[in-house]
């Protein structure tokens, strides 16, 4: 039981953590530019796909820096040549030309690569027990993820709250105009904001390309949970985004362990579902079957219980 | 949005004409014209939200799925016989849409915009992997089926052939978008517009923005899942693609892509997405990026969808310099479709490598034979491209200035 | 016989922003059928004291009584219903919608149609004629079919005004209605102010001393959050301290 405990949550924690990743870029640029990047997980999964080429050609460690940089660089064209264009017709819009982008990103993948998963593996160099713990091990990729995500906290806690940059970035978000008229390059601030964001995002899918499955549809797979993220933790809040991210990551990976239903529960509490009853496929289905729904009920809950979100500070 | 007397008897006799036009009076163009007419139903009901209340929802599909599966099962119990005729199956769809939408819309509409957008989208998510969950109320990976043909209650004529179908889907449809024409003129569908345009000043006229917004959802889940019932009739199945994200996807793409503005614009949408969905993908297998560029392309240079350009061009239609107009335009699209053309080919080049290596690098592109292992093919796409780009370019002043010129007659025109 | 209760009554209102104190104390009682202004400087708190009336903030603490209700910290909507409504500083319009649709909106409510989905707005003859009424009063009738958006900006303070009395609100508030405008329109609007207020209660924000002195059947002065003087205004003007606050005289009226 304490096996299954432990190993559970160091699983869920480092989860938790990839979710982390991700939904870290996206809050940067929602909580700076107020535009919600449909397209966020599509540069991961890009992220996780050139990791995959570049390992390829010239090895790991190389990859895990030109990604980020390819990401970084594919974002700031984005805001520059397309998204620039749509700013000046709404919130509505921005987030319509994101979604079209992230079709538009997962066919071209799939034109590069194809429609199945490439061979992603776990690189050799960080392919190396990192600590043993009742038996299973802990590898070093976890480790160095773990390392990662952490450092992207820090880095965009300090970013937004302590330097000046940050603090004009925030401002140009409400009064563009003024921060503008103050001297402050707007349009390049916010080229910058967007860049940084997709690089953090491919980051993100560097190791995370060989952690989930890197192929056409993991930017679907994964997209939809980092945005309950967001809203769970509350938008625009980094804060929000790591707790409700470790939440979900936790409670999802506890989910898949447990293989009890309602029904299982009623009846060792001495109630029993008549075979028949509509009821009993409902309550008949198992915690671990119903495992990819935890975020979604979580969404739901918070939706009764607190909409604005965890820690929320900007409202739409 | 005027409400011409002649639209609705030209619309009634389109329908009508329709099936038995040459090229669609088979069975496989019938069957188009189907899908055209539930599509623009669901697409009508999805701009209730988005066009109307200013509500942007990536789950829509989430109503029309459920109105679908409450529809097959009603057709499965008059399969077994219960006494309800088979064209009644629609209200079941409807009923079903309402329930959810008024459920789900009590818990959604709590908050408005990318929030609200957000949540749909997970709640989409939520009712999709439900379906997988729930064998006995949505059959899983297989769905659910029934036959629109066995019923031991005869009333109405039988939709035993593929025009019987259409007809009676035809006739549903045209009801539902009256129903939700007519809405749009209740104070409900005027306070929808209001909420929309300014929620708070909607509150200081007495009005609750949350409430207004509950009102729009559950009569948006209302259609919506009436065209799910329609599904369920033509299709005689439903599965779990019919809640999926990519119908809630592709519904968005085809509401904004016809003109959100517009009342009748996404049915435009539908009729030209349904058309390029089903007529595309039996060609290419790269028709989903073409879809999503021409999406983005509306939206960067078209965001008031194709009713907008067509509107746009209302003023200048009867001016003489029109005819100009038409000639710059049809200057442009010369190398337009050149530079078209090249795209087209690099990028089915690409998909053969990469998604079916096992047929080899010969292929046809644009009834071209080419070989994709060969530089060939790949050089002259480019030249293509990017010379057809150039000359584009150089149309773009030919069509503004005769714009200015038809704007300006036009101007001078008016009394 | 007791004096009829106050149409607005503010008793001990306070107003904090987390540390920020923004009004303070503010008491202040409006009679039925009076003409109100409240002036001060900018940053005082004019706005603010609107938007507690009008339900958009709940005050942190205090009373604010409508016609002897307490109205503190409900919805805007719950508000409206009780008989007040408000005009905005900036002009806060459905903007896609036509000048007679705008009005048309501000109607359906007090005329009781609610979320009523089955009945063509076009048809119900006591809204039209109320819609009718006000697009009269506020002199907008040749420009009934223009969308909101693209009205000039005198044009769109006289709607933002029309939306507000249209519903009949028996207590109106009307923030810097004159805001941005020439001489002329300015004698325009108030014109169109002092007939609307006619058999309602008004409170009114102004900072033309013109307008205020010529509309006003008394004044409140609200300097930094709190009130320094209400009085007729006569003896606002003559008032030292008020001058004072404004740092030098004020202008001759």
């Amino acid at each position: 039981m304490l096996e299954l405990v432990t190993v559970s949550l160091l699983n869920g924690v480092v989860y938790g953590l990839l979710l982390f990743m991700l939904s870290s870029g996206l809050t940067l640029i929602f909580s700076m530019m107020g535009v919600l990047n449909f397209a966020h997980a599509s540069v991961f999964m890009v992220g996780a796909y050139l990791a995959y080429q570049f390992s390829r050609w010239v090895g790991f460690w190389p990859a895990l820096a030109i990604a980020p940089l390819a990401c970084g660089l594919a974002g700031a064209a984005i805001e520059r040549f397309g998204l620039r264009r749509v700013h000046a017709h709404g919130h509505v819009a921005e987030i319509l030309f994101t979604f079209g982008l992230a079709y538009v990103i997962e066919e071209l993948v799939t034109m590069a690569w194809g429609r199945n998963a490439v061979s992603n593996n776990v690189p050799a160099a960080v392919d190396f027990p990192l600590f043993t713990v009742f038996g299973s091990t802990f590898p070093a990729y976890k480790g160095l993820m773990m390392a990662i995500s952490v450092a992207m906290f820090a880095f965009l806690f300090v970013a937004l709250k302590k330097t000046r940059i940050g603090l004009v970035i925030q401002a140009a978000l409400t009064h563009p105009r003024m921060v503008s008229a103050l001297g402050h390059d707007v349009p390049g601030v916010f080229v910058l904001v967007f860049a940084v964001g997709s690089a953090l995002a491919g980051l993100a899918g560097v190791i995370g390309g060989f952690m989930l499955l890197t192929q056409p549809t993991l930017a679907h797979a994964i997209g939809p949970i980092v945005f309950v993220v967001v809203v769970v933790g509350g938008l625009g809040s980094l804060s929000g985004a790591l707790i409700a991210s470790m939440l979900i990551g936790i409670l999802q990976t506890f989910a898949v362990a447990v293989d009890y239903s309602l029904l299982d529960a009623l009846r060792a509490g001495g109630v029993v579902v008549a075979r028949g009853s509509p009821w009993h496929e409902l309550l008949g289905v198992k915690l671990a079957t119903a495992a990819p729904i935890v975020p979604y009920l979580l969404l739901v809950l918070m939706l009764i219980v607190r909409p604005r979100g965890l820690l929320g500070t900007r409202d739409a | 949005m005027s409400a011409k007397g002649w639209l609705l008897p030209a619309t009634i006799a389109a329908l009508a004409v329709l099936p038995h036009l040459p090229g669609l009076n088979a069975d496989f163009g019938r069957s188009l014209l189907t899908q055209m007419v539930i599509a623009a139903v669901f697409a009508l009901s999805f701009n209730m939200l988005f066009g109307q209340t200013g509500l942007l929802s990536f789950g829509h599909a989430v109503y029309f799925g459920l109105g679908g599966y409450a529809a097959i099962h009603l057709m499965r119990a008059i399969n077994g016989g219960l006494p309800v005729p088979m064209l009644l199956v629609p209200v079941a769809g409807a009923a079903g849409g309402l329930l959810a939408g008024a459920l789900l819309g009590a818990l959604t509409t709590r908050k408005a915009g990318t929030i609200f957008a957000l949540i749909s989208l997970g709640v989409g998510e939520l009712v999709y992997a439900a379906t997988f969950m729930l064998p006995g109320w949505f059959g899983g990976e297989e769905g659910i089926t029934a036959s629109r043909t066995r019923t031991a209650f005869a009333a109405g004529p039988a939709l035993d052939s593929q025009l019987a179908v259409y007809y009676a889907v035809a006739a549903w449809a045209l009801v539902a978008a009256l129903l939700m024409h007519a809405f749009t003129r209740t104070p409900a569908g005027r306070m929808c517009n209001a909420v929309r345009d300014n929620p708070e000043r909607a509150e200081f006229v007495g009005y609750s923005a949350r409430r207004v917004r509950l009102v729009a959802f559950a009569a948006a889940g209302l259609f919506a899942g009436l065209a799910g019932g329609l599904h369920a009739i033509n299709y005689e199945i439903v599965g779990a693609d019919a809640v999926s994200a990519q119908r809630s996807g592709t519904v968005l793409i085809m509401a904004y892509i016809g003109g959100a503005a517009y009342f009748a614009g996404p049915v435009l949408g539908a009729i030209a997405i349904t058309w390029l969905q089903s007529g595309l993908s039996g060609y290419t297998s790269a028709w989903l990026l073409y879809l999503g560029v021409f999406f983005i392309a509306m939206i960067l240079w078209a965001p008031d969808g194709l009713a907008g350009l067509l509107v746009r061009h209302r003023p200048i239609v009867r001016t003489r310099a029109f005819r100009r107009v038409l000639a710059t335009y049809a200057a442009a699209l010369v190398p337009l479709a050149v530079m078209l053309a090249g795209a087209v080919v690099a990028v089915e080049m690409s998909y053969r490598l990469s998604t079916q290596p096992e047929l080899g690098p010969r292929l046809r592109v644009l009834g071209v034979a080419v070989d994709a292992s060969s530089a060939w093919p790949w050089l002259a796409a480019a030249l293509a491209l990017v010379g057809g780009f150039l000359a584009f370019r150089a149309t773009w002043p030919g069509v503004t200035s005769a714009w200015a010129r038809a704007s300006g007659e036009a101007e001078a025109a008016r009394p | 016989m007791t004096p009829p209760a106050p149409a607005l009554s503010l008793r001990d209102v306070d107003m904090r922003f987390g540390a920020t104190s923004i009004l303070r104390g503010v008491s202040l009682d409006v009679a039925r059928g009076e003409r109100h202004a409240i002036i001060g400087p900018n940053g005082a708190g004019k706005s603010t004291l609107f938007n507690l009336i009008s339900g958009r903030f709940s005050p942190t603490k205090g009373s604010i009584r409508l016609d002897g209700a307490e109205i503190a910290g409900e919805r805007p909507y719950a508000i409206n219903r009780r008989g007040l409504a408000r005009s905005f500083q900036v002009t806060h319009l459905f903007a896609r919608m036509s000048v007679y649709e705008n009005l048309r909106c501000a109607v359906l409510w007090s005329r009781g149609y609610r979320y009523c989905f089955w009945r063509n707005v076009a048809a119900l003859a006591d809204v039209r004629e109320a819609a009718e009424t006000a697009l009269e009063r506020i002199g907008l009738a040749a420009r009934r079919h223009v969308a909101a958006g693209v009205l000039t900006y005198a044009e769109q303070r006289a709607l933002e005004i029309g939306i507000t009395i249209a519903g009949g609100a028996r207590v109106i508030l009307l923030d810097e209605p004159t805001a941005g405008m020439s001489r002329q329109e300015a004698d325009h609007a108030v014109a169109l102010i002092r007939s609307v207020a006619q058999g309602r209660t008004l409170l009114m924000v102004e900072h033309d001393m013109s307008v205020v002195f010529g509309l006003a059947d008394r004044i409140s002065v609200l300097v930094h959050g709190e009130i320094l003087a209400t009085d007729t205004p006569e003896r606002i003007h003559a008032s030292a301290r008020v001058q004072e606050a404004y740092l030098g005289t004020l202008p001759d009226a």
